[in-house]
């Protein structure tokens, strides 16, 4: 049976990392083996999990240096004898050991407009296409583990930009809201309002760290950012807006 | 009673799933004070495991779908022991919550002309389940969690409720403790809707997650609510068996509804050898039949790899008992043979994920390892079909927490659909009773200052037990002696057990503060997970034979006296556990005519 | 908000990073370097942008098309009348701004490394906010498309002669293939297709239209790699006709014939 060595942050801001060493077997992930560390070595350890299979994003963590879900980890990629390192995410206040307060998020949510379809057809259906839903449905893969609202250096190295950003987890959101099909209610303000968005220098991390792969910069920042150009900053559509005296 | 921090609200529902965010998304449409407690953070319960669909007789798919056929497939997968009136009101009422998801922000997978797409699945006559990929529950809850969120639900988010508090008979409030900090919390409020979800972690080999400690059933036990049917336990045939690490995570039934099939270690589809009689009319017999299915379901009848769960289950587990079992103890389902690779990706992404990221195997190419995984709990709180009401005053039960509507065994599907169904219900019925109170229901000091002793417990330093251990020790004995197949030794032996581990969690200790102590809280579950354990173990000694999610090696038939009959659990002020048999609600004839054919 | 203090990074080029994560923008930044090195000294020392002889013209795609007035100063190359566009186009491009800010700003210089500004307001400010400027850029970049392929084109013909391939046509062509396609992935051409739609379904030109984005987007994936091959190919092709211009090599000329 092989053992890892662990150094894992114990305690609150006045913590320290503490190394313990811990059997496992084949085919384990990290969060088994701090699962184990609990239950043989430190009962009190604090860490978030709840599916263990990469549904619920519950238990993300930095390990070595990397925002992560500790439950998608396998132990294979640590070559033998690695000092693996385990710290809670950095960018949100800590409770204790691997567990941070993570409720920016959550008071975030509540300032995202409310959908508002167009009225169902009169047999009750709604009806839309699959090719125009495709690409909300991508951002709705979205476990809020809040990986990407963590590696976000707006927010992770500049705690006072966290009143104007949204984050990547929510401009995903706001996306999927400006691209639904039959909204009649959000779409215009979310574009409108920005939510910080031109915080955002597309440096891309939100991307490189999504467990869910969704192309959070690609297919939501951008396509945001040049709707906001379509409002703001097109000269053509300027001119046509003038010509037709529209807007 | 000022000592903790204290909470009034009109309703307050403990548990933040589908059930439980739909009870709260109505109480608060319907002008009432209301608050939701739940044991992990917003949007992270069970209920996101979901992966299959939520079935609905929309018929979109095939139009000669209606409620009738959902019903009777309910009640013939439940083996008839459902409470007829939930399975009713369930299919009547499915397509219309499921639009209402729509309508809610939900992006279900369409048909060619933009209506939502059905999906086959096990025990359902028509393609039913709408679903979004293979993560559907993602969809509900995340749809669900933002609409209460826009109604401004107050979320007490990492709060664990451990005893409900009386006045009188009535339910007047909660006693839990906030998990970030340890601080005692008391809630006041007037009507209260459990919606905790499951018991799989009194098994080893469960799909459940930290959460499923069987908390909500036991709560309502204290409180003196009758339990139903206990002993009907489902377990899904299709978990991962390796790497250890996975063993029982949940594989979608889709992949069976999309076109796997499973395989003994010969390559057999033994599926073939275990038609009941009960299905034999409308199950495939040949291979090119089942296969032709998929394309056509007129014509052609049912693949046998889509029988009802329990069928499965059983199959599965005698196919290994006969040495005909992949080398980690399950059987192979086989996709990668039948679809191709970009189907695959398409349809189940998040198995393909899964199974690419924790066991290095890719599922287009390779077969995957199965076996049988504890999943659902068809018993629960006994309910009123028509509001969720239970027997207490004031206490309303909804999702998998309550019993009744599935009968023995659940079908695939049919448990998202009940979330939103009974979850509405039990929030318009909580706010009619809570409407109909003059004033706040008192809080007895003395009960409260109990219930806050216990919580304290196992901080009082005596304790040398450790609490994951006895865990551990209590799935490993469900496991061995109450698992898929049971006997009356095992059981007893079983009984026995649960004895000496309650002895036993008198002792545990606990390191460390309370500040978000795993440990400290694994303690005071086990409390709830060892009444739950022998509320199940009696329960399934009383039902002598076999019947859905419940098989008995010594009455292996169903048994048409215990087929009238739903096995009540209830808790004695001292703790006494007991068990007895009560008549199942009479179906009436216009009803009952949907089944003479068979 | 209190941090997580005595775990966090506290200073620039913190992390608890364990594997090489300066590595890239590294490269990128030095990648970068050299070229803008390169076109300056091209652009501005480059009297031999244009090669003819008797069989091929051949034009440096850093002055097609072409525009050099009497009235030009000799000291200011032809290369300032075209330059501006595909360098403000880059400039304001989604991934060269990723490139450059985290290998030039260290804004940050890799994920979860901490960055040294103190303060960050992004391209909510100037100058930063000029950023937008990239629509307008790319309205003008597209129109380089053809002018590229007819350049590449017309190398291909000999006056008087017919038609001819030598290794700079080859060059030229791959060249316009690259830049189209690095145009084609461009996020503010990808949105401007069709990506503003919200229901592509609604009539057939939308579907059209949505075909289209598909395909760009296809690019759009890739548009690091056509990023940088577009980059390495304008820069190598034209050193390529600097140096047949200079008569330091010969043009290899492998076929031709009547047309």
């Amino acid at each position: 049976m092989p053992t890892a060595h662990l150094r894992v942050w114990r305690g609150d801001n006045d913590g320290e990392y503490v190394e313990y060493d811990v059997d496992y077997e084949e085919g384990m992930v990290v969060l088994d083996v701090v699962h184990r560390l609990q239950a043989t070595q430190a009962g009190d350890l604090a860490v978030r999990w709840n599916c263990k299979a990469g549904k619920c994003g519950s238990c993300s963590a930095e390990i070595n240096g990397k925002p992560q879900l500790q439950c998608m980890q396998r132990m294979e990629q640590y070559a033998g004898g690695e000092t693996i390192t385990i710290a809670p995410l950095k960018a949100f206040p800590l409770i204790r050991d691997l567990v941070t307060d993570v409720a920016w998020n959550y008071a975030k949510a509540k300032t995202i407009p409310t959908l508002k379809l167009t009225p169902p057809d009169a047999d009750g259906n709604r009806r839309m296409a699959q090719i125009d839903m495709d690409r909300g449905q991508e951002f709705r893969k979205c476990i809020e583990c809040f990986i990407c609202q963590d590696v976000c250096h707006v927010i992770r190295d500049h705690p006072d930009n966290m009143d104007d950003f949204a984050g990547p987890r929510f401009f995903i959101r706001l996306a999927e809201i400006a691209m639904h099909p039959l909204d009649t209610n959000a779409k215009r303000d979310t574009v409108q309002h920005g939510f910080g968005l031109d915080y955002c220098n597309i440096t891309k991390c939100c991307t490189d760290v999504c467990p869910e792969g969704i192309h959070i910069t690609d297919n939501a920042i951008i396509p945001l950012k040049e709707r906001r150009v379509d409002e703001f900053h097109d000269p053509l559509r300027a001119l046509a807006r003038k010509l037709t005296g529209k807007g | 009673m000022a000592e903790y921090e204290t909470h009034e609200y009109d309703v307050l529902v403990i548990g933040a799933g589908g059930a439980g965010l739909r009870a709260g998304i109505e109480a608060a449409e319907l002008g009432l004070r209301t608050a939701i407690v739940c044991k992990s953070l917003l949007g992270k319960a069970h209920t996101v495991m979901a992966e299959g669909g939520i079935a609905a007789a929309l018929g979109n798919v095939y139009p000669e779908d209606n409620w009738q056929v959902h019903f009777r497939d309910t009640m013939r997968g439940g083996k008839m022991l459902n409470n007829w009136r939930m399975a009713q009101l369930h299919a009547q009422e499915a397509p219309d919550r499921v639009r209402e998801l729509e309508e809610w922000g939900s992006l279900f997978d369409r048909t060619d002309d933009g209506r939502i797409l059905q999906r086959d699945f096990g025990g359902h006559r028509f393609a039913r389940l709408a679903h979004v990929g293979d993560r559907t529950g993602l969809e509900m809850i995340r749809t669900l969690q933002q609409k209460l969120v826009s109604l401004g639900v107050d979320v007490f988010a990492e709060y664990t409720v451990n005893r409900l508090l009386k006045d009188g008979d009535r339910v007047s409030g909660a006693l839990g403790y906030r998990r970030q900090s340890g601080e005692l919390v008391l809630f006041r409020a007037k009507s209260v809707v459990l919606a905790t979800g499951g018991l799989g972690k009194i098994w080893s080999i469960t799909s459940n997650s930290w959460e499923g400690t069987g908390d909500g059933h036991a709560l309502a036990m204290y409180a003196g609510a009758d339990m139903i049917d206990m002993e009907c336990v489902q377990f899904h045939p299709t978990g991962m068996v390796w790497p250890p690490s996975v063993r029982g995570l949940l594989i979608t039934e889709g992949v069976r509804g999309d076109g796997g099939t499973l395989r003994n270690n010969t390559g057999e589809r033994f599926m073939f050898n275990y038609v009941p009689p009960m299905f034999a009319a409308e199950t495939a017999d040949t291979e090119a039949e089942a296969d032709a299915w998929y394309e056509n379901h007129e014509g052609n009848r049912r693949t046998p790899d889509l029988l009802p769960r329990d069928e499965v289950a059983r199959a599965i587990n005698s196919e290994v008992r006969a040495g005909r079992g992949s080398p980690h103890g399950g059987v192979y389902l086989d996709i990668a043979s039948r679809r191709n690779a970009d189907y695959i990706k398409r349809r189940l992404p998040s198995m393909y994920h899964q199974f690419m990221e924790l066991a290095g195997v890719d599922i287009t190419k390779e077969s995957m390892e199965v076996g049988p995984t504890c999943h659902y709990a068809m018993g629960g709180v006994r309910v009123d079909a028509e509001t969720g009401a239970t027997n207490v005053p004031g206490l309303f039960a909804a999702g998998e927490v309550a019993g009744g509507m599935h009968g023995s065994n659940r079908l695939g599907g049919n448990s998202l659909s009940d979330l939103v169904v009974f979850g509405r219900r039990a929030g318009v019925g909580a706010s009619e009773y809570a409407q109909s109170l003059e004033a706040m229901p008192a809080v007895d000091d003395a009960a409260s200052s109990e219930a806050a002793a216990r919580v304290l417990a196992p901080y009082d330093g005596s304790g040398r037990e450790n609490a994951y251990t006895l865990h551990k020790d209590l799935q490993d004995l469900m496991q061995a002696k109450v698992g898929i197949i049971r006997t009356e030794s095992d059981m007893l032996a079983a009984i026995e057990g649960i004895d000496e581990l309650r002895e036993r969690s008198q002792h545990v200790g606990v390191e460390g503060g309370r500040e978000y102590n795993p440990g400290w809280h694994l303690a005071l579950d086990l409390e709830h997970m060892l009444t739950v354990a022998e509320t199940i173990t009696r329960a399934a000694l009383e039902r002598k034979e076999s019947r859905g999610g419940h098989t008995r090696e010594d009455f292996p038939g169903t048994n048409a006296e215990f087929g009238k009959v739903n096995v009540v659990g209830r808790r004695a002020p001292d703790g006494t556990i007991t068990v007895t048999q009560e008549p199942l609600p009479e179906m009436p004839a216009e009803l009952q005519r949907l089944f003479e054919e068979d | 908000m209190a941090q997580a203090t005595s775990a966090l990074e506290r200073r620039y080029g913190d992390t608890q990073r364990t594997d090489r994560w300066w590595l890239e923008p590294l490269l990128v930044g030095s990648g970068l370097a050299l070229f803008i090195l390169y076109s300056t000294v091209s652009a501005v020392l480059g009297e031999h942008w244009a090669f003819e002889t008797e069989r091929h013209l051949y034009l440096s795609p850093f002055f097609e098309p072409l525009i050099h007035p009497g009235w030009l100063p000799a000291w200011l190359s032809p290369a300032a009348f075209i330059l501006w566009a595909p360098l403000g186009f880059r400039t304001t491009c989604y991934y060269y701004r990723r490139a450059y800010y985290r290998a030039y700003f260290l804004s940050p210089p890799a994920c979860a490394v901490r960055e040294p500004a103190s303060s960050y307001k992004g391209e909510s400010v100037f100058p930063l906010v000029l950023q937008n400027a990239h629509r307008w850029f790319m309205y003008v970049a597209v129109l380089f498309v053809p002018v590229l392929w007819i350049g590449a084109v017309k190398s291909y013909h000999l006056p008087g002669e017919g038609f001819g391939i030598g290794l700079g046509s080859l060059m030229l062509t791959i060249n316009a293939f690259l830049l189209m396609m690095f145009t084609i992935g461009c996020h503010a051409l990808r949105h401007w297709v069709a990506g503003g739609l919200n229901q592509f379904s609604r009539s057939p030109f939308r579907r059209l239209r949505r075909r289209v984005w598909e395909v760009f987007t296809i690019a759009n994936e890739h548009h690091k790699l056509w990023a940088w091959t577009s980059l390495i190919f304008v820069g190598v092709t034209d050193l390529y006709i600097h140096l047949v211009a200079t008569g330091v090599i010969t043009d290899p000329h492998t076929w031709s014939g009547p047309i």
